[in-house]
């Protein structure tokens, strides 16, 4: 079923947090190539109806544990742009001193642990948060964002078992863009039904078209609220895909042109602008005004990174521990 | 004062801290109704509920990722890994995730998990039940590292542990369980930072720790019977390691052997070797010796697991060659 029309406010805030995100990236990538953002660069590009429509769900007490892709994830949580972007320089204005990267965005205020990259690493994490929530009698829901190549790992398994054995609310939502890096999912799994994989636990299990931000946003809620209602976890598929390459050294030898192509005309921004508009809850110049707005957010954002500063390397071994160990 | 075992002491820690903070949890495997692999939790299920002495299924890697979840939302767990080996299958929630997240979030987390695990040979438990990972542990930044020797560091250590705001790694050696000692009343609270110096001598100084303290106290008294005063170190603590204590006990045998069952090849006595001979080689009147385990693979039979592991005679040969009667 169809959702049903946004208001236009509401409209306004889905184009606008996505549009963020993409022209955060876009600005990255060339940042990147300028060398002023070194390491790994993974751009969520193509996906950004995931991240904006499913954490409209969540309080700001619920935890939330992401991959390396997961630049959208912090600003639509509420990081502010220009400590991301200082993050992605590795100033110490950053949302994780600079000590992250990339990878590793930070933001333990608005309950972001992570910027997580050993694949399926931080899905034991997220069940210990909610047990320890449990334990102490806090009704939050914790929330793990993975790719669907995290599912051939044990710990995914682990994870799975751990949760629904212990009853604990959490949300497993496995961002499914067709790839691990250059294997595709029907190269690397003997089961491709991801929600059929998730089932075999006793959990709910559902598929969400994740390039429409309305069917993202309604469904993601529902299965939200029923973890916070049963305090019992849930699986979410999300169905996406990535328009650029998995990070900024790959040749894309793993997939054809065409299916590319042929998932841009499914992109998430353009398509809902266009029903927005067809349906009269926005007009053409809307996306001009966000535009503008989006425009002045980012190179406030560069100019906060560009003015940061180097943590002075007398410092090297701060945070090791809590206090300067020997 | 009374004589209790090592495991009893290890039992009179987690009762003590169960019963003093309602945010102490123990869990692992058979730790509930099975009472622990090794009866340290023995009584302890029925005394504080399944809630709080959780048995958890075999998935080492899941569970002790739980352990590092809670701890980041404010909980004390205690991670119980049944054997030193089997911590192998956490490597990645240890090392990837225990260790890091302070660090990679510029501060904002810390991880006060307490993950205990056995170690060590002498039981006849082959080659993959009998290893000594402590010098792996203790060669990552981010992670405490404790080898409790005596009934008394057995009890306070783990309190100590369940106090530090950073995670800690504690090793108990599966000989120590059954052994004695003193406790005195009421029992002393124990750092986490200091050597000790477990029996004064003026000509060598025997440098241990763990299931080896016995052995190498052992060889101090055969030692003395042949005119030859030996210094013992038990260091207690392998991370961060009191260097200041081993090179001022150096600085006045001039000798130093020293004592660990990890095999020799890389392992945490080249470590200890290595500093001594940076920081106090012109203290040294001899090499510094190693009695050290064999390069293998822990054998099953009694006669080959006892020449894999250091004895006493090995290390009183050791002294003797360091003060050139060898």
């Amino acid at each position: 079923m169809t959702p049903p029309l946004p208001g236009r406010g509401h409209a306004l805030h889905l184009l606008t947090q996505m549009l963020r995100v993409r022209r955060f990236e876009e600005r990255c990538a060339e940042l990147y190539s300028a060398g002023r953002i070194r390491g790994f660069l993974h751009l969520y590009i193509g996906e950004e109806a995931v991240a904006t429509g499913a954490l409209r769900a969540l309080t700001p007490d619920d935890a939330l544990l992401c991959t390396y892709r997961e630049h959208g994830h912090a600003l639509i949580r509420g990081v502010p742009m220009d400590r991301v972007m200082a993050e992605m320089f590795g100033k110490q204005e950053g949302c994780s001193r600079g000590r992250g990267g990339s990878m590793h965005l930070f933001d333990a205020a608005h309950r972001l642990y992570g910027g997580n990259a050993i694949v399926a690493g931080h899905l034991p994490l997220a069940v210990g948060m909610a047990l320890g929530d449990r334990m102490a009698g806090r009704e939050r829901v914790t929330t793990v964002f993975f790719g669907e190549g995290a599912v051939a790992e044990g710990e995914f398994h682990e994870s799975m078992n751990l949760a629904a054995l212990w009853k604990l609310p959490v949300v497993f939502a496995c961002e499914n863009n067709g790839y691990a890096m250059g294997t595709a999912l029907e190269r690397s799994e003997s089961q491709t039904s991801l929600t059929a994989k998730a089932a075999s636990y006793g959990m709910p299990a559902v598929s969400i078209d994740g390039m429409d931000v309305l069917a993202v946003e309604r469904d993601f809620r529902h299965i939200v609220d029923a973890v916070r209602a049963t305090g019992s976890p849930a699986f979410v598929e999300l169905k996406t895909y990535r328009f650029r390459a998995h990070s900024m050294f790959d040749a894309e030898l793993y997939r054809d042109r065409d299916e590319v192509e042929l998932w841009k005309k499914r992109d998430p921004i353009a398509t809902f602008l266009a029903r927005m508009v067809d349906a009269g809850v926005l007009g053409a110049q809307d996306l001009e005004r966000v535009e503008a707005k989006v425009q002045e957010e980012l190179a406030a954002a560069v100019a906060f990174a560009e003015a940061g500063t180097w943590e002075p390397v007398e410092e090297l071994t701060k945070d090791v521990y809590t206090e300067a160990g020997r | 004062m009374s004589e209790v075992t090592y495991r009893e002491a290890v039992r009179m820690a987690l009762r003590e801290a169960m019963t003093n903070d309602p945010r102490v949890f123990l869990m692992g495997e058979d730790v509930g109704r099975y009472g622990g692999s090794y009866a340290c939790s023995m009584g302890l299920l029925e005394e504080f509920g399944e809630d709080r002495i959780r048995d958890t299924p075999l998935s080492e890697s899941g569970f002790t990722g739980a352990g590092i979840g809670a701890a980041l939302v404010g909980m004390r767990p205690i991670v119980e890994i049944m054997t030193v080996n089997f911590s192998l299958l956490a490597l990645d929630q240890i090392v990837n995730n225990a260790a890091t997240l302070r660090h990679m979030s510029g501060g904002q987390v810390s991880v006060p998990v307490v993950i205990r695990m056995s170690t060590g040979a002498g039981k006849q438990l082959a080659a993959q039940h009998s290893h000594s990972w402590e010098g792996f542990y203790a060669h990552v930044p981010g992670l405490k590292v404790v080898s409790p020797a005596t009934v008394v560091d057995a009890r306070g250590m783990l309190l100590a542990a369940l106090e530090d705001p950073d995670p800690v790694v504690i090793f108990e050696h599966s000989g120590l369980y059954n052994s004695k000692g003193e406790m005195p009343d009421p029992p002393p609270k124990v750092d986490l930072s200091t050597a000790r110096i477990a029996r004064e001598g003026t000509d060598v100084t025997l440098i241990t720790h763990g299931g080896c303290l016995q052995r190498t106290l052992d060889a101090a008294t055969a030692l003395a019977e042949r005119g030859v005063s030996a210094e013992v170190i038990d260091l207690r603590v392998l991370r961060p390691l009191d260097w200041d204590t081993v090179l001022a006990s150096v600085a006045r045998t001039h000798r130093a052997v020293v004592v660990d069952e990890g095999w020799k090849s890389w392992g945490f006595s080249a470590e200890v070797s290595a500093r001594i001979a940076e920081d106090g080689f012109w203290t040294l009147d001899a090499p510094v010796r190693r009695v050290a385990g064999v390069e293998v693979p822990i054998p099953y039979p009694q006669h080959l697991e006892q020449a894999s592991i250091p004895r006493t005679p090995q290390i009183v040969e050791a002294a003797l060659q360091a003060v050139g009667r060898g």
